[in-house]
């Protein structure tokens, strides 16, 4: 089999690039566009760490092959922040601590920010459900569960 | 060892007509491809068995919900992300929207779809108990036209089913006939996301005081194929539901189930817990 010429919207912008068909988005975003903020951990959907957002929806990029991805919206790490200024959730998560060796914090980040854009104000259950795909195994998860909390209240007094 | 790309391919059909065309003219050939969320592990250990796949995940016919008086029926490609959202599945199917809740963490279930569920027919899925306790139906489409099959015959043996390599999952369909039942699911793994079941229970009793007029019990990884405990069913079925039957219910599961030793738990404590979901279940009923 070839390489097939595969054309994607990643972080707003148009990319068209060629990969074989079964390889797997991530690999696509770290090794063909060279945007390593994509992290990969465990490569069998337990461990969240590569997680990007797939036209609106939170995935674990080492399970997608590309060839499912024709004409998707992709935003990685690396479209959260707009310009220098950083999200809000990522400015909870420098000022709690909640990334330590930095591995889970891209996915846990986006699993976070994807969390807020669709509950903008969610119990505390629901922020732990919504960071259960995400696995971290420096912090013991309270310092990022704070940056979140943190976060969820620095949004709403921005209104 | 990790699979090497080049020997892979996939496809993405212009319409279901072509995937199940291409599914029919090269039996066995082609593997369906929807979610990915179990094949993509098979994948990248080396362990798949297919090399050509092809891409079903685009056909939003197969992701349709219809609710009639009598059925909800749930399109095959549908997530279970959008299991958990549909309100009919809320309110009268809850143990389903539980299991989906339930199967890796949300961008599993983002991605992860009913069909795939099925078809993958690993024995520690977690919608398949409940499915069970429901008697779902399956519909199977191919080129060659469609049926139904009661998911109570779907699985034949481990990782074995009664569907065919040109067949495609679309429909599973559940009878809208258990509300006034009582239901209990739980999922025992070795923590509260994220975990493949060590058990998975689904149970379903409808009492006439306190007598059991009908009743349901289906299990998860205790045994080859997802399973619908039959025996301890018709042993339940007509009996006065107390403390004595419940006991004894605990011994004729465990005639029933054959639970293994492997990497997740043991036969002894896939035993033990069986049993006590089963009392557990039952006395919630009682009470």
């Amino acid at each position: 089999m070839s390489k097939i010429e595969i054309n994607l919207n990643i972080n707003g912008e148009t990319v068209a690039t060629h990969a074989y068909p079964m390889a797997r988005l991530l690999d696509v975003l770290r090794e063909e566009l060279r945007l390593t903020g994509t992290k990969e951990g465990c490569g069998e959907g337990e461990c969240g760490a590569c997680t990007v957002l797939i036209n609106g929806e939170i995935v674990n990029s080492c399970l997608v092959p590309v060839a499912q991805c024709e004409g998707m919206e992709i935003k990685t790490i690396e479209g959260i922040a707009t310009g220098e200024t950083l999200h809000e959730v990522q400015s909870c998560f420098i000022t709690h601590g909640g990334a330590q060796c930095g591995i889970c914090t891209p996915g846990m980040v986006i699993a976070a920010v994807n969390l807020l854009e669709k509950n903008p104000n969610p119990t505390e259950e629901e922020i732990r459900n919504g960071l259960a795909g995400n696995l971290c195994r420096c912090t013991g998860y309270m310092k990022i569960f704070e940056s979140v909390v943190e976060a969820v209240q620095n949004l709403k007094s921005k209104i | 060892m990790r699979a090497y790309l080049p020997e892979f391919e996939m496809i993405t059909p212009r319409s279901l007509t072509d995937a199940l065309d291409l599914l029919s003219r090269d039996a066995g050939v082609w593997q369906p491809f929807a979610g990915g969320t179990d094949l993509m592990v098979l994948f990248e250990s080396g362990k798949l068995n297919h090399k050509r796949f092809i891409n079903i995940l685009p056909f939003n016919e197969l992701r349709q919900i219809e609710i009639t008086n009598e059925h909800i029926t749930i399109g095959g490609l549908t997530t279970y992300t959008q299991v958990q959202s549909n309100e009919i599945l809320q309110t009268e199917f809850s143990m389903l929207c539980r299991a989906a809740s339930e199967t890796g963490g949300q961008a599993i279930q983002n991605r992860g779809t009913i069909g795939g569920n099925i078809a993958n027919a690993s024995p520690a899925a977690d919608s398949p108990p409940a499915l069970l306790a429901y008697n779902a139906e399956v519909e199977l489409i191919s080129s060659n036209g469609s049926r139904w099959v009661e998911y109570k015959d779907f699985h034949t043996g481990y990782k074995q089913s009664v569907m065919r390599a040109d067949e495609l999952i679309s429909r599973v369909r559940l009878r809208r006939d258990t509300g006034d039942w009582k239901t209990y699911y739980r999922k025992v793994g070795t923590r509260k996301a994220q975990a493949i079941s060590k058990v998975c229970f689904a149970g379903a009793v409808k009492l006439d005081g306190n007598k059991i007029e009908d009743v349901r019990i289906a299990y998860g990884s205790v045994a080859p194929v997802p399973l619908r405990c039959v025996e301890t069913e018709n042993f339940l079925r007509g009996q006065v539901l107390d403390k004595t039957l419940i006991q004894d219910s605990r011994l004729k599961i465990q005639e029933e189930i054959t639970p293994i030793d492997d990497i997740r738990s043991t036969l002894l404590y896939r035993n033990n817990v069986s049993a006590n979901l089963l009392e557990d279940f039952l006395s919630q009923a009682m009470a």
